[in-house]
């Protein structure tokens, strides 16, 4: 490693772009969340007031509600999904790149809006969803137009994108010894006790990242929500992302929308810290946490 | 005698386990993967469908092949057609993908190979940046874009390429810098190489895997980014794929055209396709090397 000042030279655009496109909003959407911003007139400074109204606001608290329903049910669901795959593709099996790559698809084009078209319409009441139970007997789901049955639309789209979590985990299972499996089964030990006594604890540093990287994402989730169910019936699927959207770029109340989006952001950073807490209790780094 | 016999009785019974396990794991593989993959196969039938047809058969494949979807759903309800949305969204996907290769292999050159002042403290800001949720700064990022009479361009989108902040990138290609043995570099200085003819000449040719993996993130992200346009394309003439596709589910009152919406929507899809299986191995090392979002 060379000790030369040029290497400031070649991280300038970088530094340049954290503090003007990064580290300035960061702040000013801070400053903005104290006044009464709506892009007509002068911002007045006004306190904690945009703080205080929103949490007598019933409708953002409903958004809060339904962020954390559906983090809570996307999250693991789609972190499990992908280790159980990720854990019986690791067996030598033939056709693993075929494999790999259907369930990869899905996560390549989740984001698009083609996918929440097709989701929008496979769900629908006289949908393929509905008619493909029907064939079976069973009676139809009022998906779009119950609750329950628009929140599981969503998180169904997002566990259905569980590929890029499950190629993660499968780099990690490749490189659990295949030795500690052997002396295990010399010692008696059944594939379900080598899983949860030697797998997991080997790759909870991936658990612990795509963790982390699951829930910050889950808790911003805008694209799912805004474009296959919108608000939902009773504001089932009304997000704080799209709360703070609605807010900022509809009716322009930016001093609100930003203090929603602190509110939001300092959510998702106690989620964050708490999980950094508790790391040293089951994440287990074999190079001692460096 | 006995024992041999005993001993090939248990290794026979174990083979058996071991059959019945495989046998289990590729059902349960391929029944999943009929999951993860039907609904995009359905997709890709609807689209040769009339419109009875997509609401009466549960079978992907159409009972016909008629690319009139393809054609009507092309020339949409407005005065643009489908032409000018892919257009415009390549008018910003390729010069982010061209900032985004320049900036951030300078940047992670920066990082991975050199001792400066305060790089402690900027690798921590930039792990930081990568975890930092973007919903926070996306408000005074709208009020610093107008300030500059910038909305409606497709400048807001691309800027954050052009100094690398994208972390995701820069880490990436650090990752992968490291892992160039640093004598190469040495070597090349004692030729008599500056430090920024070692990245052309010498690190370059190494970091083209990287390379390609950022090319293609890169690509498939801002082609399916929906948010970014939605806040800062205004103007119809500027609409990328994703607005125009939102825009006809929007538009459909009365009669709904639900072929051609399905049609237009496959080919939002097609160009990540064709990148995703000609340059497979790239993904999955993309993927792996770093962790991806998503």
């Amino acid at each position: 490693m060379r000790h030369s000042k040029i290497g400031l030279v070649y991280i300038l655009p970088w530094l340049i772009g954290m503090v003007f496109l990064t580290l300035y909003p960061f702040i000013n959407a801070l400053v903005i969340s104290f006044s009464d911003y709506n892009l007509v007139r002068e911002p007045n400074f006004i306190g904690l007031t945009n703080y205080t109204n929103l949490f007598k606001d019933k409708d953002f608290i409903s958004t809060l509600v339904a962020t954390l329903k559906y983090t809570v049910f996307t999250v693991p669901l789609q972190l499990t999904f992908a280790l159980f795959i990720a854990y019986i593709l690791n067996f030598k099996l033939k056709l693993i790149n075929f494999y790999r790559t259907a369930y990869y698809i899905p996560s390549l084009l989740g984001g698009n809006v083609a996918v929440a078209v097709l989701w929008r319409f496979l769900f629908q009441q006289d949908g393929f969803v509905n008619r493909f139970i029907g064939m079976f007997g069973g009676q139809p789901v009022p998906w779009l137009s119950s609750p329950t049955g628009a929140m599981s639309i969503i998180v169904i789209l997002k566990v259905w994108q569980f590929g890029s979590a499950m190629l993660i985990f499968l780099a990690a299972l490749k490189d659990v010894p295949s030795d500690l499996y052997e002396a295990a089964s010399v010692d008696g030990a059944t594939k379900f006790h080598s899983f949860f006594k030697i797998t997991i604890p080997l790759i909870t540093p991936t658990i612990f990242f795509n963790l982390v990287m699951q829930l910050v994402n889950a808790f911003q989730e805008f694209n799912g929500p805004y474009l296959v169910t919108g608000r939902g019936p009773l504001n089932s699927t009304y997000l704080t992302s799209m709360f703070i959207y609605d807010n900022a770029f509809k009716f322009f109340n930016m001093g609100y929308a930003s203090a929603a989006s602190w509110i939001l952001f300092l959510i998702i950073v106690s989620v964050t810290l708490v999980l950094f807490a508790t790391q040293n209790k089951w994440v287990f780094y074999s190079d001692g946490g460096n | 005698m006995e024992k041999t016999y005993k001993f090939s009785k248990i290794e026979r019974r174990r083979q058996q386990q071991q059959m019945a396990g495989s046998i289990v794991r590729y059902i349960v593989l391929t029944l999943v993967a009929i999951v993860m993959i039907y609904p995009i196969l359905w997709l890709v039938g609807a689209t040769f469908k009339t419109n009875n047809e997509i609401f009466t058969s549960v079978n992907f494949i159409p009972k016909r092949i008629d690319f009139t979807p393809y054609i009507e759903g092309w020339k949409t309800r407005t005065k643009y057609t489908f032409t000018t949305f892919f257009m415009n969204t390549f008018m910003f996907v390729i010069p982010k993908i061209l900032f985004c290769l320049l900036s951030s292999t300078l940047v992670a050159y920066g990082f991975a190979r050199f001792q400066f002042p305060f790089k402690k403290i900027f690798f921590s800001i930039l792990m930081a940046t990568m975890f930092l949720p973007a919903v926070v700064t996306r408000i005074p990022l709208y009020l610093l874009w107008k300030q500059l009479g910038l909305l409606d361009t497709y400048v807001p989108l691309v800027a954050p390429t052009i100094f690398a902040n994208e972390p995701f990138f820069v880490f990436m290609l650090i990752q992968f810098l490291r892992s160039i043995p640093m004598y190469l570099d040495e070597a090349a200085t004692i030729d008599g190489c500056n430090s920024f003819q070692v990245l052309i000449m010498i690190l370059l040719p190494a970091l083209k895997p990287a390379l390609i993996s950022c090319i293609i993130f890169q690509f498939v992200w801002s082609f399916n980014d929906f948010l970014g346009p939605l806040i800062y394309v205004t103007s119809l003439a500027k609409y990328p794929v994703a607005l125009a596709l939102k825009m006809s589910i929007d538009q459909s009152s009365g009669i709904v055209e639900w072929n051609q919406i399905l049609a237009m929507s496959f080919l939002a899809l097609v160009p990540a396709l064709v990148l995703f299986f000609s340059a497979q191995k790239y993904f999955v090392e993309g993927v792996t090397s770093s962790g991806v979002k998503g």
